[in-house]
């Protein structure tokens, strides 16, 4: 049945050891993975898909759908523009505090969410740094679905930053000197020549960064504000069926999501075997 | 003169965008960490101090510290097999484990912490079970170590796969050939070639089992000084307006967080990833 890889690609029955990782890696995966999301699974539809259905379609879930998937959006298309510039200024530029920048690309990866969530309702708030300013705008970000957004790019940025980088740094000089030798102008040599190149990863990144979107909770839930029907997300919507011990109604949701991060998961591996990137940014 | 515009476009466009990327850095990644600093110590370094050596605070760091512990350790063992049934052998499902594998990463905390309540709770599936034979899991430790196991599961065996696929069996092989045992080559040959991914791995997997917040919050029910981790006692304290204990704790973690990536930029200088990693197997 398994065949080891030797050298060469040629099969060699040397290495041993395969039947008691696969049992260590199957048996791990499947007890405290697996059959928890089947249990999970299985309770949203143990009282039949009608009522499943129902789970999801009450008002404040629907309400909780268009909020989360939009501002997921959202903070995806923005993740995508402003990564893209600082991925193309971290690769294409020298300047005094670029190696800090690059390092601390990979800050929302580490820090915990709920601290991010707290420094960004800080910050947000309308007597925070950033609000305070806001407000003379009369603009609101903390407690409203744009506080969601924000909290969506801090977590979001790095995918498309880590994704784009290093399809950037390969880029070859010569076609954009031929383009520029052939009179283009810078914006020509961008739209025409780079961007193809960079496209996939760049669509990599985005979805990446949209799939995080819709599951992540800590670093929202502080700056949303939290109101039915206005800045509520799905995942919190889970939290409020369970203290009311509505376990079905949670399980549905729950599994609707899992659904969602599956076909998202298999979308990734497949834009990652186009553009040739194993795991990037996969943290 | 086309030269000449392209000259001046360029001398434009450079300051401006780093300009701007140095806004948008400043702006998504400084500040957030500039303001844990500032709130945590707004009222001085005393009370910076008092809040950190709060019982409920030091409870919650114990506690903190057995779960990466106990996760840590899990990830550690599932990902050093799963590399190597992945990395060195070809069986039928191969590409489907490496697809679950990667499941944990893309579920959200809360589905993470919310499919052990629904095996685990009161009126779960293992729940009458439980209750019989008065076991807790779920408001406990071992659910919030369950939780947390379900989010770091992938972090070691992500890291050991690419690396190990890319370095192939031939040092192995030899070693087997020249009639080592298979303990003594995992020990001698395989382990010194992937420490340094071992130990990013780690690394990361620590990191994120004493942040991970979604996962945690749902299974834990918040009792102080019993199922409190962390990150869960940030959320208590700042929703008691207790800004500046939060943002103490707070702070404490976002240095965890610095000396993670500070770690992992060190071992990635010492121990180079290969630059032609072959594509993670589909």
């Amino acid at each position: 049945m398994a065949q080891a890889i030797g050298l060469s690609g040629r099969p060699s029955r040397l290495i041993p050891g395969f039947p008691f990782s696969l049992w260590i890696t199957t048996g791990g995966l499947g007890a405290l993975v697996l059959l928890p999301l089947a249990a999970m699974v299985a309770m949203g539809l143990a009282k039949g898909p009608v009522a499943f259905a129902a789970a999801l379609a009450d008002r404040r879930v629907l309400a909780a759908f268009r909020v989360t998937i939009g501002a997921a959006l959202a903070a995806a298309t923005i993740s995508a523009i402003g990564g893209l510039l600082l991925a193309w200024v971290l690769t294409r530029y020298r300047f005094p505090g670029r190696r800090i920048i690059d390092a601390a690309v990979d800050l929302p990866f580490a820090l915990p969410t709920a601290v991010a969530g707290i420094a960004l309702t800080a910050l947000y708030a309308p007597n925070g740094w950033v609000g305070g300013i806001l407000a003379q705008f009369g603009i609101t970000i903390a407690f409203t679905p744009l506080g969601i957004v924000v909290a969506l790019v801090f977590v979001g940025l790095p995918f498309v930053i880590r994704a784009v980088q290093p399809v950037l740094e390969d880029l070859p000089a010569d076609e954009e000197e031929a383009a520029h030798l052939l009179g283009a102008t810078r914006a020509q040599i961008f739209l025409r020549v780079i961007l193809p190149a960079i496209g996939p990863a760049l669509i990599t990144g985005f979805t990446m960064a949209f799939a995080r979107g819709l599951g992540e909770y800590g670093s929202v839930i502080f700056i949303a504000g939290n109101k039915p029907m206005v800045s509520e997300i799905l995942p919190l919507l889970i939290v409020i069926q369970l203290d009311q011990f509505n376990y079905t109604g949670a399980a549905a949701i729950g599994t609707l999501m899992l659904l969602a991060s599956f076909v998202l998961l298999l979308a990734i591996n497949r834009l990652q075997a186009w553009i040739g990137q194993p795991g990037i940014g996969h943290r | 003169m086309s030269g000449h515009a392209i000259r001046a476009d360029t001398c434009l466009a450079r300051p401006l965008l780093i300009g701007l990327a140095m806004l948008l850095a400043g702006l998504v990644l400084g500040l957030p960490l500039a303001i844990v600093l500032a709130e945590a110590f707004a009222h001085g370094i005393g009370a910076y101090l008092a809040a950190l050596t709060d019982p409920d605070t030091l409870d919650a760091v114990v506690l903190t510290l057995i779960v990466a512990l106990c996760s840590v350790g899990t990830t550690t063992v599932f990902g050093v097999a799963a590399a190597w049934c992945i990395a060195r052998f070809h069986f039928r499902g191969r590409a489907v484990l490496l697809t679950l594998i990667d499941l944990p990463f893309s579920v959200s905390p809360v589905v993470a912490g919310l499919v052990q309540v629904l095996l685990f709770g009161r009126r779960g599936w293992l729940g009458p079970f439980l209750v019989t034979h008065d076991i807790r899991i779920v408001f406990a430790l071992p659910g919030i170590v369950l939780a947390t196991i379900f989010v770091t599961l992938p972090f070691v065996a992500r890291e050991l796969i690419p690396l190990m696929e890319a370095q192939g069996s031939a040092e192995e092989e030899a070693a087997l050939s020249l009639g080592a045992s298979g303990w003594q080559t995992f020990m001698r040959v395989t382990l010194p070639n992937i420490r340094g991914a071992l130990l990013t791995g780690v690394l990361l997997a620590n990191a994120r089992a004493m942040g991970e917040f979604g996962a945690v919050s749902v299974v834990s029910g918040h009792i102080r000084g019993a199922t409190n981790t962390m990150p869960l006692h940030v959320e208590i304290l700042f929703n008691d307006y207790q800004i500046e204990a939060a943002f103490a704790v707070a702070s404490v973690l976002a240095l965890l967080a610095l000396v993670t990536l500070g770690a992992k930029i060190a071992l990635e200088d010492r121990w180079p990833q290969p630059q032609t990693i072959g594509k993670t197997a589909q």
